[in-house]
């Protein structure tokens, strides 16, 4: 409680300002060229960091998710809420898995770690065919399958509508064609393949151009805080 | 007066009750009036949401009358739940008017259930009529999605016939990758200038496919490394992707002949947290300055960042991600990009394992019957939206209905 409290200070929040403009300019030293400054920063971030994320790890997952469903009556100090749950004798399976992962760490029986290796593999590749199926296949079909024309518009809405269900339907069978790879890209099938690699490309112009704007505010909401570091306004 | 006194004392004592204890038996003829005139609901069903994991009832209901029509006072619904045909029922939902469906996603699964719903107007409720009983169960089968069965088992057949043809030593032909035929120059360049070769396999884990091809193709430059006898460096992000790109790279090395080259220190972990990765990632590059850099699997931000400073290094690149918005910055900074599918595809064509490639084509039947569909299904849309024929429209419809996600 006490360190909440020191945390709060006015004093703490200028130190931690100071700290924050400093880290933040060894940082960007990187522009000019590696130096000690960017190197101690880096190691600082590399340390925190992983420390910081092994022990998010550790409370956040293990604890609710794997201890805290086997022994719930022994979580009184760190967990509460799950005092008094039953036990869910299938969390057994995971905790026996991390434990063969943990094999690596013995020489003569390390190779037995591939056995929960294999298993997130596994899991990965079929949980992720039924989502991309879905996300990547079918979702794309059916968005694909529109008319070309449709009847009521008027004539400029019309020509505009065809071009636009063209391209749509046009750049699809396209982009698909260049991602074939039964066939090699000649003749008509290597000019649709073409148009395909320029359809891929004027898409990732746009998105370049979209990201490109979203980390320029990131840029400005840096120097935001540099700046008012050097006025003094946010210490 | 005693008598007075008694009828006194006992009009006090009942004015002074709680209402509800005249709920069930209401004596005020206004309010008997207004539950004989707000018509309930035309009619009431309720049954086990179909194709659910358990724990959902739906309820079904017939407009009462004056819900949008008649004297239109009807303002919504109220819904009450019991476990049994009499006794207590708490109320488990409001709708507002014109709604004609609930789904009650409260219930215990296996529990059996009565449903009560009344119209509520403003002056008071319609009698309250009784639906059930009903039980939630779960359906291990989700029939709203037996089109996806059906396609995914085309596209298991598909694969397996090729993966057949490949095993039994039919030729498969795969077209030339630009960005794979790199992978050979990429490491012969390094060999030649005596220096190492970085590679990054993304900073997502083991459960995400695009580390899994990366750490596959990987496993062919390792090979070549071993080979050349070419200094690999590793860095990776996630404690797993760690464990499996070291017994990658140590089978790789043993398939080379050559375990004696592998140490632990090729795959090393550097911190999960994405900056402070790509932080330590840029100072190696600046450092040891390797002649080749591979960046293959799944990136976010770091993308350009990391390419920027390869490319300063004067270092080879070649990148290859599924991530729509990061290809771009590849695309810009590195020498040769591996776009969506064909980073999935590298490993088989590195590798020319038959069964793989197998897999491959099997892939590639899978995008031609995706391309015949969507030119069927447009010629078929733009012909019903042409002529307006119910037939050719109903066709429309059903064709895309087969490729929802709700058959």
């Amino acid at each position: 409680m006490e360190g909440q409290a020191i945390l709060t200070t006015p004093l703490a929040n200028t130190i931690g300002v100071w700290i924050g403009a400093f880290l933040t300019l060894m940082i960007f030293s990187f522009l000019y060229r590696d130096n000690p400054f960017y190197k101690f920063a880096e190691h600082l971030f590399v340390g925190i960091s992983a420390a910081y994320w092994m022990t998010v790890a550790f409370w956040t997952t293990l604890i609710p998710n794997l201890f805290a469903r086997l022994w719930p009556s022994h979580m009184g100090g760190v967990l509460p809420s799950a005092v008094g749950n039953e036990r869910e004798w299938q969390y057994v399976i995971p905790l026996v898995l991390g434990l063969i992962l943990l094999t690596r760490l013995v020489s003569r029986i390390a190779w037995f770690s591939r056995w929960a290796m294999a298993f997130v593999i596994g899991f990965a590749a079929g949980t992720n065919f039924t989502r991309y199926l879905q996300s990547d296949f079918v979702s794309q079909i059916q968005s694909t399958m529109v008319p070309l024309y449709e009847p009521g518009a008027g004539v400029g809405a019309a020509i505009g509508g065809i071009f636009s269900q063209l391209v749509i339907v046009g750049g699809v069978i396209c982009a698909i064609i260049y991602f074939y790879f039964s066939k090699e890209h000649k003749g008509g099938f290597g000019k649709a393949a073409r148009v395909g690699i320029w359809v891929l490309m004027a898409a990732f112009g746009a998105s370049f151009g979209y990201t490109v704007m979203a980390r320029i505010s990131l840029l400005t909401g840096r120097m935001s805080y540099l700046i008012q570091w050097v006025s003094g306004a946010n210490w | 007066m005693r008598r007075y006194a008694v009828l006194v004392i006992i009009l006090l004592v009942g004015s002074h009750l709680p209402a509800s204890l005249f709920a069930q038996e209401p004596t005020d003829s206004a309010a008997v009036l207004e539950l004989v005139t707000v018509p309930p609901p035309a009619y009431f069903e309720v049954y086990d949401t179909p194709s659910d994991h358990g724990g959902n009832i739906t309820l079904e209901w017939g407009l009462s009358p004056d819900d949008g029509d008649g004297r239109n006072n009807v303002t919504g619904y109220q819904i009450l739940r019991g476990e049994g045909p009499t006794g207590y029922f708490e109320m488990v939902g409001e709708v507002l008017k014109g709604t004609t469906q609930f789904v009650d996603n409260t219930a215990d699964e296996g529990t059996q259930y009565h449903y009560r719903i009344a119209a509520v107007a403003r002056t008071g409720l319609s009698e309250r009529i009784m639906a059930g009983p009903v039980v939630s169960r779960q359906q291990w089968f989700d029939r709203t999605r037996a089109n996806l069965l059906v396609i995914a088992v085309l596209l298991v057949i598909a694969i397996s016939y090729y993966i057949y043809k490949g095993a039994i030593g039919s030729d498969l032909y795969i077209r030339k990758i630009a960005g794979l035929e790199a992978v050979d120059e990429a490491v012969g360049r390094a060999t030649e200038m005596g220096r190492s070769i970085l590679f990054v396999p993304g900073i997502q884990d083991m459960d995400n496919v695009q580390t899994v091809a990366g750490i596959a193709i990987l496993s062919n430059i390792a090979k070549r490394t071993a080979t050349y006898e070419t200094e690999l460096d590793v860095p990776v992000s996630r404690s797993l992707t760690m464990s499996v790109g070291r017994e990658t790279v140590k089978q790789a090395y043993l398939e080379a002949g050559r375990p004696d080259l592998y140490n632990d220190d090729i795959v090393h972990y550097i911190t999960d947290e994405q900056f402070g990765y790509v932080a330590a990632v840029d100072g190696i590059m600046v450092r040891q300055k390797p002649a080749a850099c591979f960046y293959l699997g799944a990136f976010f931000a770091e993308s350009l960042i990391l390419a920027e400073t390869g490319s300063s290094i004067g270092a080879i690149q070649v990148a290859g991600t599924a991530m729509p918005t990061q290809l771009p910055f590849f695309v810009a900074a590195c020498d040769y990009t591996l776009i969506g599918e064909e980073l999935f595809a590298a490993s088989a064509y590195l590798s020319k394992d038959k069964k793989m490639m197998g897999s491959l084509k099997g892939q590639d039947a899978g995008k031609a019957i995706a391309m015949i569909f969507i030119v069927v299904g447009v010629g078929v849309a733009t012909l019903a939206a042409i002529t307006g024929n119910d037939g050719l429209t109903a066709a429309s419809e059903w064709l895309r209905r087969l490729f929802s996600l709700n058959f």
